[in-house]
């Protein structure tokens, strides 16, 4: 891998920058609803929310593509900084709830006579906004210090990762925990003062994940420029070489598992308040695994498969279960084994074979021309 | 010139499932040596140098390198005492190119923050480049090392362990898989490096143990059954026991 960024390659960037935070939001917000280049206030909102999962797409590459380890419960950090907002979301309801009271709407259901002292902080969009990042960072930090430190590997990783998402969803579906059980948190009014329901800040909510996903973008592709990318894949490949050539591996694979919480975590925070729900279901396996897909079918080991893989699959996902429910999990199985068998990289690998053929194609009519 | 002891393993047992594959061995290494190390399959060779690297821990016994115990460190600080390992089949980063092979290996801080605001100064570039130079690989700088032949990569590993700048190199049978050419131009590298680094190669090829001329450690079920130059040892009476029936193969390569 080259050690430098090519203008090519920044251009494209800023290209694409230039799409999602200027040109989509333009379009909803400055042609009429009549005009053909309108962005309607729905896809505006359906948008933002692909967008969070690209960013979670990101993530799972960073540990998968880039590090070798396969997380299978990704979701279960989103769904920590999807909850860490959410409180703050729950709180900021007040009295325009269904029963009319401080406390949000479960709690007086539940019968609770006075809000949790744990919920008081959250009051403050700030401390929920730090949670967001440090709530998923601990859960990982803990986790990974104790797997990566008895060396657990491969698909006993996986598997491990599997069960600390669904331990997490069976535990927040309990009233006890105080996260609204099975319901979990919904019916959400504003975020600092402004009305969700209104377009303008479903826009706004828009921009700060297009924002967020070209952060972590630049943030991983520095990454993968400096040393510490190159050690990160040295462990991916070689995990032997890199523990006698003096890196203690654990803490390459520790730091790394925990960035990807953090960014995961941010994606949750900004997708809850533009899907309007944040529920335990986030957190059961099949969600996790689902991430997986698009990473595969967007293509593992590049930054841009994820992104691509995330938004595609989504966006057929929003079709087929309009329009195929009962299909739509045989589409996904079927595209993953297909992905699998025919194309190893992905949409990404996909597009190269094109260009190297195309590539090749001109290089030998060059040369029968020149005969 | 007195000699200074750099590796010594005293009395260092280990069992896997009751079979003792190290047994009561008490070995002894000086600064500056080049030693071979040969014995039949399951003499206990390379166990040994799992055991000197940390990869396994031996059941009783002590293994110090410049009198610090190894016994009880991880892999990672056994190399930072200056201990580097070739493994038998050879270990390079195959997606990285030949150059950042040997930048993984160079010598300096190792951690996470270090890692990420590394900047490759000029001094250390050019180390790179000498590295590359002495195992004969620096036209393929820029290659990836999954492209190279088995013999370059192994050439490679050695590099990375150049690079680190170790000042005790484990070899585990660096001829193995290797054409006559390639075997003997690995002999005159290590011959090169000796002196500089000490050097403990592991051999099963006596063509490429006369090239190298060391003293030569016999390892028969985990203990040491003799040791001497390669002639005093072809003709020890055990030797030639542990040998039997490949004693004339053995005695017919050496000739």
């Amino acid at each position: 891998m080259n050690s430098r960024i090519s203008k090519r390659e920044l251009g494209f960037g800023l290209a694409a920058a230039l799409f999602l935070l200027a040109v989509i939001p333009g379009l909803n917000a400055f042609t009429p609803e009549t005009s053909p280049f309108h962005v309607s206030d729905f896809s505006i909102n359906l948008w933002g929310q692909y967008l969070c999962l690209s960013i979670v797409a990101v993530s799972i590459d960073l540990l998968w593509g880039y590090t070798g380890l396969i997380s299978l419960g990704q979701m279960l950090f989103f769904s920590l900084g999807g909850y860490a907002l959410g409180m703050h979301l729950m709180l900021k309801i007040g009295k325009l709830g269904q029963y009319k009271n401080d406390l949000p709407d479960f709690m007086v259901f539940l019968g609770y006579p006075t809000l949790p002292t744990h919920w008081e902080p959250f009051a403050n969009f700030w401390f929920s906004a730090f949670a967001v990042l440090w709530v998923p960072a601990v859960v990982a930090a803990i986790f990974g210090y104790l797997a990566f430190r008895s060396r657990i590997r491969g698909v006993y990783f996986s598997i491990l990762t599997q069960a600390l998402t669904y331990a997490a969803c069976l535990l927040f579906f309990r009233n006890e925990l105080t996260m609204g059980g099975n319901n979990g948190f919904t019916d959400f009014k504003t975020l600092l003062g402004h009305q969700l329901a209104n377009p303008a800040t479903q826009r706004g909510l828009y921009i700060a994940s297009a924002l967020a996903l070209i952060i972590v973008y630049a943030l991983c592709r520095w990454l993968t420029l400096t040393k510490f990318g190159k050690v990160q894949r040295a462990v991916r490949d070689s995990e032997n070489r890199v523990l006698f050539s003096g890196y203690a591996a654990a803490n390459y694979k520790l730091f790394v598992f925990v960035l990807a919480a953090i960014i995961s975590g941010v994606a949750g925070a900004l997708y809850v308040p533009q899907a309007g729900i944040i529920n335990p279901s986030q957190m059961e396996p099949s969600k996790s695994l689902e991430a997986i897909v698009w990473v595969a079918v967007g293509g593992r080991g590049t930054l841009l498969g994820p992104i691509l893989g995330a938004v595609g699959v989504n966006a057929l996902k929003s079709w087929a279960t309009q329009a195929i429910p009962a299909y739509w999990p045989i589409l996904l199985g079927g595209l993953f084994v297909i992905v699998v068998l025919f194309a190893p990289k992905g949409i990404v690998g996909i597009a190269e074979q094109i260009g190297s053929l195309f590539k090749r194609q001109t290089k030998h009519s060059k040369e029968v021309s020149r005969e | 010139m007195k000699n200074e002891l750099l590796l010594t393993a005293e009395g260092v047992t280990k069992s896997f499932d009751g079979f003792k594959a190290i047994d009561d061995l008490n070995f002894y290494l000086d600064k500056g040596e080049l030693r071979t190390i040969i014995g039949p399959n399951g003499a206990g060779k390379s166990t040994f140098l799992d055991l000197i690297t940390g990869r396994t821990r031996p059941d009783a016994g002590i293994i110090e390198f410049r009198g610090t115990r190894l016994t009880s460190l991880r892999e990672y600080e056994i190399y930072r005492l200056g201990i580097g390992r070739k493994f038998q089949t050879p270990s390079v980063y195959n997606d990285h190119t030949v150059y950042e092979n040997i930048l993984l290996g160079l010598e300096g801080p190792r951690g996470v923050w270090a890692s990420l605001f590394h900047r490759t100064t000029p001094a250390q570039n050019d180390r790179i480049h000498d590295v590359l130079a002495t195992i004969g690989l620096d036209a393929k700088a820029n290659q990836k090392a999954g492209l190279l032949a088995h013999g370059q990569k192994q050439w490679l590993e050695i590099g990375m362990l150049l690079a680190q700048n170790a000042e005790l190199l484990l070899v585990d049978e660096p001829a193995a898989g290797m054409s006559d050419e390639e075997t003997e131009k690995t002999g005159e590298l290590l011959l090169r490096l000796a002196g500089k680094h000490t050097i403990l190669v592991i051999e099963h090829d006596m063509v490429f143990v006369r090239q190298l001329g060391s003293k030569v450690t016999v390892l028969h079920q985990g203990h040491v059954l003799c040791e001497g130059s390669l002639d005093h040892v072809q003709n020890d009476e055990r030797v030639i026991q542990v040998y039997l029936g490949r004693k004339g193969k053995a005695a017919h390569a050496a000739n």
